[in-house]
């Protein structure tokens, strides 16, 4: 799933405050599973910018609202007028779900609540951690089913690096060492002799480099 | 003696059958080339070769290519230190040719420290190829005279190709497959992480033996002195994938102050001569890092001065 993080209050509150008018609008699925962007996270800063602003003595009415996916258009059907005629939107959709609503409401200024940090899984509650940089080109199944462009710091193929110790990356002790992971695996699936196998230069250019990715079902 | 492939020095040395001994220097972080010059100075009579390092510890520096020509133009034989941290394929094939165009004959492939170690945490980082990948472009662009697209490379670099091995990194048990790896990328030759621990380096060249892997790459044993017991305590405690034993820490600490220094040297100096006898051990390359100056004494005091005179 989306994983993001709230922005700094201050931050948020700089974008909107000039507003006379706005709706802070949740997004139901993936940023309220890590309980920052959904309908009920809306609400709570919905509450805490109108304290704001009555401490401030800023002339500004705030509504709270939510849909399930900001980022297709079903689900915008029941919120359609209270949209509309929404001076400014504050999302706290991912970067996806504000970019959605940019373009469907041209004329709406909408504004980022989130961060949107990274495609990651939740091992224990609480817990959000990176296993994704959709590269466009998935090698799990040669790595053991772990990451290397996503978890391992140099994204490299042919890991690890000389700065993995006792199962931890270089760069923090906090951090696991990818391709320690990957060994591990391999190992324990019987298939440490694959380890020897120079992987291939990478084509980037089904990543992000390659510029912005769609795809049609030329089905429908 | 084997026939050499490029105009390296470094490669005539070790294929001659000699222990060879590199150094290397860090460019400055200043635009005046009168530093590395300098420390090429200090120890050009006392090294084969000398390796220029990249951007080390993700530190902005004077680039290493220019620090490279201007070894290059004292006469020396330069080791031009390349990370993939900063450069796409396409920038380094490219440096690759301005290397070989100044007749820098010999190229270390890295990945690079990664840059939260650094003066810019904030920049992105590349990794477009790994450090394996790079040696095979390297090897690549010099025996298929080609770049990685296929097209021709009319005047192919002429470069020796090596690569860094760290036998102390975890998990053990991958760190002689891992030099595999390098081989069958097309590393010639291979410059270690400073040996502290030589139980657990002599551990890791009987495994290297066993696969007769020193019979294909050239392996130099990394060697840095210790200038201080408060050295040996950052190095053990702060450097990832640094193996400092603590007996070795307690015998600095045996020396008075003032004489620590001369006690890393002793160490190093020891440290050369054991692993001289090492069976696949093809020479030493010593890292005094900002103590160039202490490389002739260690060469000397090693028995590998003089050097041998190979055209």
């Amino acid at each position: 799933m989306i994983v993001g993080e709230q922005k700094p209050f201050e931050e948020i509150w700089e974008m909107v405050k000039d507003h006379k008018q706005l709706t802070v609008f949740g997004c139901n699925t993936c940023v309220a599973v890590c309980h920052q962007g959904g309908n009920k996270e809306a609400g709570i800063l919905a509450a805490q910018l109108r304290m704001r602003a009555s401490q401030d003595d800023v002339d500004i009415e705030i509504i709270d609202s939510g849909i399930e996916r900001q980022c297709e258009h079903e689900f915008f059907e029941k919120t359609e007028e209270l949209v509309q005629k929404s001076e400014a939107v504050l999302s706290l959709a991912c970067g996806i779900g504000v970019q959605f609503m940019a373009t469907k409401y041209e004329a709406t200024p909408i504004y980022p609540a989130l961060n949107t940090t990274f495609l990651g899984d939740v091992p224990e509650t609480g817990v959000f951690t990176e296993k994704c940089q959709a590269c466009g080109d998935c090698v799990l199944g040669v790595t053991g089913g772990v990451c290397p462009v996503s978890r391992c710091a140099k994204r490299l193929f042919n890991g690890p690096c000389g700065g993995s110790t006792t199962g931890k990356c270089e760069i923090s002790k906090e951090t696991e060492c990818a391709w320690q992971l990957v060994v591990d695996r391999l190992e324990a699936l019987g298939r440490l002799d694959t380890y020897e196998k120079v992987m291939p230069l990478k084509d980037w250019s089904k990543d992000r480099s390659g510029g912005p990715r769609s795809f049609k079902l030329e089905d429908f | 003696m084997a026939a050499t492939v490029t105009g390296s020095k470094l490669e005539r040395v070790l294929k001659s059958g000699h222990q060879a001994v590199t150094s290397e220097c860090g460019p400055p972080r200043s635009s005046d080339p009168a530093h590395i010059k300098e420390k090429g100075e200090l120890i050009k009579d006392h090294v084969d070769s000398i390796n220029v390092t990249d951007n080390q510890t993700s530190v902005t520096r004077l680039c290493s290519l220019a620090a490279c020509i201007h070894l290059k133009g004292m006469g020396l034989d330069p080791v031009l230190q390349m990370v993939v941290r900063d450069r796409n394929r396409i920038a380094l094939q490219s440096d690759i040719l301005g290397a070989a165009s100044f007749g820098i004959n010999n190229i270390l492939c890295l990945s690079g420290d990664h840059q939260s170690f650094g003066d810019s945490p904030q920049a992105s980082n590349v990794f477009d190829l790994d450090s394996m990948q790079l040696v095979q472009t390297v090897r690549h662009m010099r025996d298929e005279g080609k770049f990685l697209s296929g097209d021709e490379i009319k005047v192919p670099p002429s470069m020796f190709v090596g690569a860094a091995a760290n036998p102390f990194g975890d998990p053990f048990k991958i760190r002689v497959p891992r030099l595999a790896k390098k081989v069958a990328s097309g590393a010639e030759f291979i410059q270690t992480q400073c040996i502290y621990n030589l139980d657990k380096f002599e551990k890791w060249m009987e495994g290297v033996r066993a696969r007769g892997l020193h019979e294909e790459v050239y392996i130099l044993a990394g060697i840095t002195p210790l200038r201080s017991v408060g050295m040996a305590r950052y190095l053990q405690k702060n450097v990832p994938g640094m193996d400092v034993p603590d007996e070795l820490i307690e015998r600095m600490k045996g020396v008075d102050k003032k004489k620590q220094s001369d006690e890393g040297i002793t160490i190093a100096v020891e440290s050369i001569q054991r692993l001289k006898e090492v069976e696949g051990v093809a020479g030493f390359h010593v890292m005094a890092i900002e103590w160039e100056e202490k490389v002739p004494e260690i060469v000397e005091r090693s028995g590998l001065y003089p050097r041998p005179q190979i055209d």
